[in-house]
C-alpha cells in the first residue's frame, strides 16, 4: 500500500504529556510540519513558555529553550539579535503572554523583532490547574472565579487587536483550532509567519484559539462546541494586519 | 601602554567590549547610566547588539537568550533593578549559562537614594534570588581594578559556566581615574553544550535548555553537579588584598570604595604609631575566610568592619572567619554619605582607647 501521510520527521515519537483532547498537541504537529516543509529544522530554536506549551519540548525535534514565565519574547530578542542566522520562534500561553509577560510581548512587537510569536489562547491557566486568565470569557468559570468571571476581574483581553495598535508588526492573524478546516488555516498562517522571519520582514503574531477540556471541565467534544459558540464569538477570527500582502 | 582618563562606568563598558562582550541589554537606573549609554554607541561599532530593555526583567532575559546563542553578554543595573533581575540570575545559574552582571550599588532598601552606597552585599553573596544559587562576585575598589575584573569576569564565567557579578558602587561608577585598557579579545560566538539537554533527549547535537526539571531525581542530580561547580569556584577563585597585616593590632575589613578610604586611614594610623592593617576582599563570593581565620588573637585586638551600609552586612562573613576569637566592631555610613579617612582613623583610635 502506498503511504500518503505520516508523522512529521520533526516530531519525536515520544509522550507529549498533554491531557486527552488538548489542542496544544495539534499545534506541535502543525509547527513540526511547517518546520519540515521549510527545511529549517537544523536552524530552529524554539523559545517556549512556562505553561503547558513548554511540554512541546518533549516532542519537537529542534533546539529549544524554555524561558521564564512571560519572558519568551525577551529571550527570543537576545537570541535573534545575536544568532541572526538561526530561525527563532516564540510560543506562549495566555497567562504567560497576556498577564505576566504583557510588557515583553508589547515591546518585542513594538520593536518589530524579526521572529514570530505563536500565542495559544485557551482562556485559562492550564498548567497551574484552571485559574482565571486575562482571556477568560465573562461568565466562564475558573478556580479563582468560581461562579464565572465578572467585569470586576476585567474583560477578556484581545491581543491581536491590542498588538494591531502598534506600527511595527507586519503580520497579525487570529486562527482557531476547533475544526480541521480551521487547523489548516492556522497552519497556513504559521507558515506565512515563519516565512516572514526567513525573508527578514519582521514581527508576526499568530493567535491560536484553543481549548482546555480538563480545566474547562468538559469532554473534548464539548470543549470544541464551547469554542465555536463562545470563544470565537468573543475573539473574531481573521487577518488583523498583513503588510507582506501589500509588498507581494 | 598608554593610559586614558576614564569614568568608572564607561571604563567598565569598554572593558566588557574588549573582553568580547557583543550583547548588552539594560534599563536606565542611576548611578550606572553611563554603561548602557556608552554601549548603545560602542557595541554597534564592533558588530555587537545593544537593546534598551523595557525593564530589568526583560533585559536579563534578553541576556539569557544571547548567552544561549553563545554570545558574550552583559547587563547592568543598581539595587532595585538587581532585585527585578533576581529570577533571571537564578535562571542563568540554574541553566549553567555564562554572563556578566554589573551592580553599581546605590542607597537602599526600597528605591533608596541614587548616590553610591554598599547596600547589596547580602543580596550579592547569599544568593539574591531563589533556589540557593551562587554568583562569582568581584568587588573592585579602583577604576583600573574594575576594568581588570570585568575583563576577567567574562573568562571566568565561561570557565565555570556560571554567571559573574561585578559588585561596584556609585563612587567607582562615577569617579574618573587613569586606566590602562586591556587588548581586544576575539569575539567569537561559541555554542556550548547545555547540561539540561540530557533530561529531554539523547540526540547528539540537540541543545535544550530548561530550568524547569519536573523529574525529582534529575533535578537532584543537577543540583549535585552545581554544588560541585561551587566547590571548585570556592577552591580556586578566592581573592583578597592584605595590607600591613604582619604586625597589625587593629585590622580594618572593607571592600570596594570603603577599602580605598580604609587604606588611607591605615597609613594615617601608622604615622600616629598605631599598628593598623587592612583586609580587602576582592571576591565577595567565594569569601576570603582564610584571611580572617589566620589572624592571631594574641596580636590583633580589634577588627573594624567598615562599610557604606547601615546596618552592616559584610560583618556576617567576618564573624564566620573569626569564629568569636577577636572582637568585631562595625562602622558604617550609607545612602551616599561617605566616611573620610580622618573619621575612620577616629573610629580605630576609639578601639585603641577601649583596649588601654
Ligand atoms: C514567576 C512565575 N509565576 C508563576 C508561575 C506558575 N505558573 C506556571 S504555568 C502558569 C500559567 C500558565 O498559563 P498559560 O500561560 O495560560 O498557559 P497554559 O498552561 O494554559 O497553556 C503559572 C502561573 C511560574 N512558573 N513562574
Amino acid at each position: 500500500m502506498e503511504k500518503i501521510y505520516s508523522r512529521s520527521d520533526v516530531l519525536l515519537d515520544a509522550n507529549m504529556g498533554y491531557c486527552p483532547g488538548c489542542l496544544h498537541g495539534v499545534i506541535a504537529k502543525i509547527v513540526a510540519e511547517v518546520i519540515e516543509e521549510l527545511g529549517i529544522r537544523d536552524d530552529t530554536i524554539a523559545v517556549l513558555p512556562i505553561g503547558c506549551g513548554a511540554l512541546i519540548s518533549s516532542v519537537l525535534d529542534t533546539d529549544a529553550i524554555i524561558a521564564l514565565h512571560g519572558r519568551a519574547p525577551a529571550v527570543a530578542t537576545g537570541l535573534k539579535r545575536t544568532a541572526t542566522e538561526k530561525f527563532i520562534f516564540a510560543y506562549q500561553g495566555d497567562g504567560d503572554l497576556a498577564s505576566i509577560g504583557l510588557a515583553e510581548i508589547m515591546h518585542a512587537a513594538n520593536r518589530g523583532e524579526n521572529f514570530p510569536v505563536l500565542f495559544v489562547n485557551n482562556g485559562i491557566f492550564g498548567m497551574t490547574g484552571g485559574q482565571m486568565a486575562p482571556t477568560t470569557l465573562i461568565g466562564q468559570k475558573a478556580t479563582t472565579a468560581k461562579s464565572g468571571r465578572t467585569p470586576l476581574e476585567g474583560y477578556p483581553m484581545h491581543m491581536c487587536e491590542i498588538i494591531s495598535t502598534l506600527k511595527a508588526p507586519v503580520y497579525i492573524e487570529r486562527c482557531s483550532l476547533d475544526s480541521p478546516q480551521h487547523i489548516l488555516a492556522a497552519k497556513k498562517a504559521i507558515k506565512k509567519a515563519f516565512m516572514n522571519e526567513i525573508e527578514g520582514k519582521g514581527f508576526s503574531f499568530i493567535e491560536l484559539l484553543s481549548n482546555c477540556p480538563t480545566n474547562w471541565s468538559m469532554s473534548p467534544q464539548k470543549s470544541l462546541e464551547y469554542m465555536r459558540e463562545h470563544t470565537i464569538a468573543e475573539f473574531p477570527l481573521g487577518v488583523y494586519r498583513d503588510e507582506t500582502a501589500k509588498e507581494d | 601602554m598608554s593610559k586614558l582618563f576614564m569614568k568608572g562606568n564607561e571604563a567598565i563598558a569598554e572593558a566588557a567590549v574588549r573582553a568580547g562582550c557583543r550583547f548588552f541589554a539594560g534599563y536606565p537606573i542611576t548611578p550606572q547610566n553611563e554603561i548602557p549609554e556608552y554601549l548603545s554607541k560602542r557595541l554597534p561599532e564592533v558588530g555587537g547588539a545593544f537593546v534598551q530593555g523595557e525593564s530589568e526583567l526583560a533585559s536579563i532575559n534578553m541576556v539569557i537568550g544571547a548567552a544561549f546563542g553563545g554570545t558574550r553578554a552583559m547587563t547592568s543595573s543598581s539595587g532595585p533593578g538587581l532585585s527585578l533581575k533576581s529570577e533571571g540570575l537564578s535562571t542563568l545559574a540554574a541553566a549553567g549559562f555564562p554572563a556578566v552582571v554589573v551592580n553599581v550599588m546605590r542607597g537602599g532598601p526600597g528605591t533608596g537614594s541614587i548616590s553610591g552606597a554598599q547596600m547589596d552585599y547580602l543580596q550579592a553573596t547569599k544568593g539574591g534570588g531563589h533556589g540557593g544559587f551562587k554568583l562569582l562576585v568581584f568587588a573592585p575598589s579602583t577604576v583600573q581594578e574594575a576594568v581588570d575584573l570585568v575583563y576577567e569576569a567574562f573568562d571566568k564565567s565561561w570557565e565555570y559556566m556560571n554567571p559573574c557579578l561585578i559588585l561596584a558602587d556609585g563612587f567607582i561608577g562615577s569617579i574618573m581615574e587613569p586606566v590602562e585598557l586591556p587588548p581586544f579579545k576575539e569575539a567569537k560566538r561559541q555554542e556550548f553544550p547545555v547540561y539540561t539537554t540530557r533530561f529531554f533527549t539523547d540526540k547528539p547535537g540537540r541543545r535544550m535548555c530548561a530550568t524547569m526539571i519536573v523529574n525529582e531525581a534529575e533535578q537532584e542530580q543537577w543540583n549535585r553537579v552545581q554544588a560541585q561547580r561551587y566547590e571548585r569556584i570556592a577552591q580556586n577563585e578566592v581573592r583578597a588584598e592584605e595590607y600591613m597585616l604582619d604586625d597589625a593590632e587593629y585590622v580594618i575589613a572593607a571592600y570596594g570604595t570603603s577599602a580605598r578610604v580604609a587604606k588611607s586611614a591605615v597609613r594615617m594610623l601608622r604615622e600616629k604609631g598605631i599598628k593598623a592593617g587592612l583586609i580587602r576582599p576582592i571576591t565577595l563570593w567565594p569569601f576570603p575566610y582564610q584571611c580572617f581565620k589566620k589572624l592571631n588573637e594574641k596580636q590583633v585586638k580589634d577588627i573594624l568592619c567598615l562599610e557604606l551600609s547601615i546596618p552592616p552586612q559584610l560583618i556576617e562573613d567576618i564573624k564566620i572567619g573569626i569564629e568569636g576569637r577577636i572582637p568585631i566592631t562595625a562602622y558604617g555610613r550609607s545612602a551616599g554619605m561617605i566616611f573620610t579617612a580622618e573619621e575612620v582613623t577616629e573610629q580605630v583610635e576609639k578601639l585603641v582607647g577601649k583596649n588601654k
